[in-house]
């Protein structure tokens, strides 16, 4: 018993992760005949409130009610894993990452997000502003862009085979290499 | 049968059809949580090729979804209510698949998250990343306001 729960708080490696993920495309089809994808949340979320934006006027309960209960029920699964049943060891970054945000002034200090650019204190710090609301405001402008995010396009666009999901994730690969490589260094001041 | 048990009937229906998705969702979220999926280094030990964990787990998620696709359309399953399970095709628009998805993709290397992982952040008490949301909900409403003047 001591041991499952020890199993249950541990950080999970990605062959037993990863299926177990994948296993909620086939689930979801199967259980309620929907597609998988998540970013179209953020749209519902926005069409909560009354609106004059053509993009945000439709029947946002009827549309998305489904998928805001998956939502909901990811904050909870977040909340039990997270605090209910949370890894007491601290979080281990692969030694090359650690030594190269080391560089560009970054702690590795076991948390899930650096607290220099992750906090309510960083939002008056450059990087901190630009990492949090920048980076959190593309997230939403891109992935209703893209139509999808790492969910609707990688996982199901892809096990789909659907060609537009391929371009969106490579996409994806593209700028995200731009903004770690570019960007960050850039934002830190480091070396670029 | 009164005529009342079988007018009520249909709700009971349907909060067990909701409560359907959001136990998937909290399975979803338990999982990805202990994936750390959601953690900002995770995401930069992937866009600097230093970890195989990302690329291990999204792989084999994709492999076991792919599999689930393909046998639903091999053998035609139905969903657990009897009804067809449909795969519709998403439209060709690559401009939009193209520009979006750098964009989200600049998006996701600096928040060192996406929609999923900040519900579970949050759920998780990392509460600095209801922020992060907050800000994605004003980047959504900003596409839709600009949606008809951007290449799609």
């Amino acid at each position: 018993m001591a041991e499952l729960l020890d199993a249950l708080r541990g950080p999970w490696p990605w062959y037993l992760a990863g299926p177990l993920l994948g296993l909620m495309v086939p689930l979801l089809a199967f259980f309620g005949r929907r597609r998988f994808g998540l970013s179209s949340n953020l749209r519902h979320l926005c069409a909560v409130v009354p609106s004059r934006v053509p993009y945000f006027r439709y029947d946002w309960r009827r549309e998305g009610g489904w998928n805001l209960l998956v939502f909901g029920g990811m904050v909870l699964g977040g909340a039990v894993a997270g605090q209910l049943l949370p890894d007491p060891a601290p979080l281990v970054v692969a030694d090359a990452t650690a030594r190269d945000l080391a560089a560009l002034g970054v702690e590795t200090a076991g948390a899930y997000a650096p607290a220099s650019l992750f906090s309510f204190g960083a939002l008056f710090t450059l990087p901190g502003f630009v990492a949090m609301v920048g980076g959190g405001f593309l997230v939403g402008f891109g992935a209703r862009w893209a139509s999808g995010c790492a969910a609707g396009h990688a996982i199901s666009g892809l096990a789909e085979l659907q060609l537009p999901s391929l371009v969106a994730v490579i996409g994806f690969f593209v700028g995200g290499l731009l903004a770690t490589h570019l960007l960050w260094p850039w934002l830190l001041g480091g070396g670029a | 049968m009164s005529r009342a048990a079988t007018a009520a009937a249909p709700a009971v229906q349907g909060v067990r059809t909701d409560a359907r998705f959001l136990v998937l969702g909290v399975y979803f979220g338990f999982v990805l949580t202990k994936s750390e999926a959601m953690s900002w280094y995770r995401v930069q030990e992937m866009f600097r090729f230093q970890s195989f964990h990302m690329y291990g787990l999204i792989g084999a998620a994709i492999l076991v979804a792919m599999l689930g696709v393909w046998a639903i359309r091999r053998f035609g399953l139905r969903g657990v209510d009897g009804g067809p399970i449909t795969f519709e095709r998403k439209p060709p628009q690559w401009r939009r698949y193209a520009y979006g998805g750098v964009v989200f993709g600049v998006g996701w290397a600096l928040a060192g998250a996406c929609p999923g992982p900040l519900a579970v952040l949050i759920g998780a008490g990392v509460w600095p990343f209801t922020v992060v949301l907050a800000a994605a909900l004003l980047g959504t409403y900003a596409y839709g306001v600009w949606e008809k003047r951007l290449p799609h």
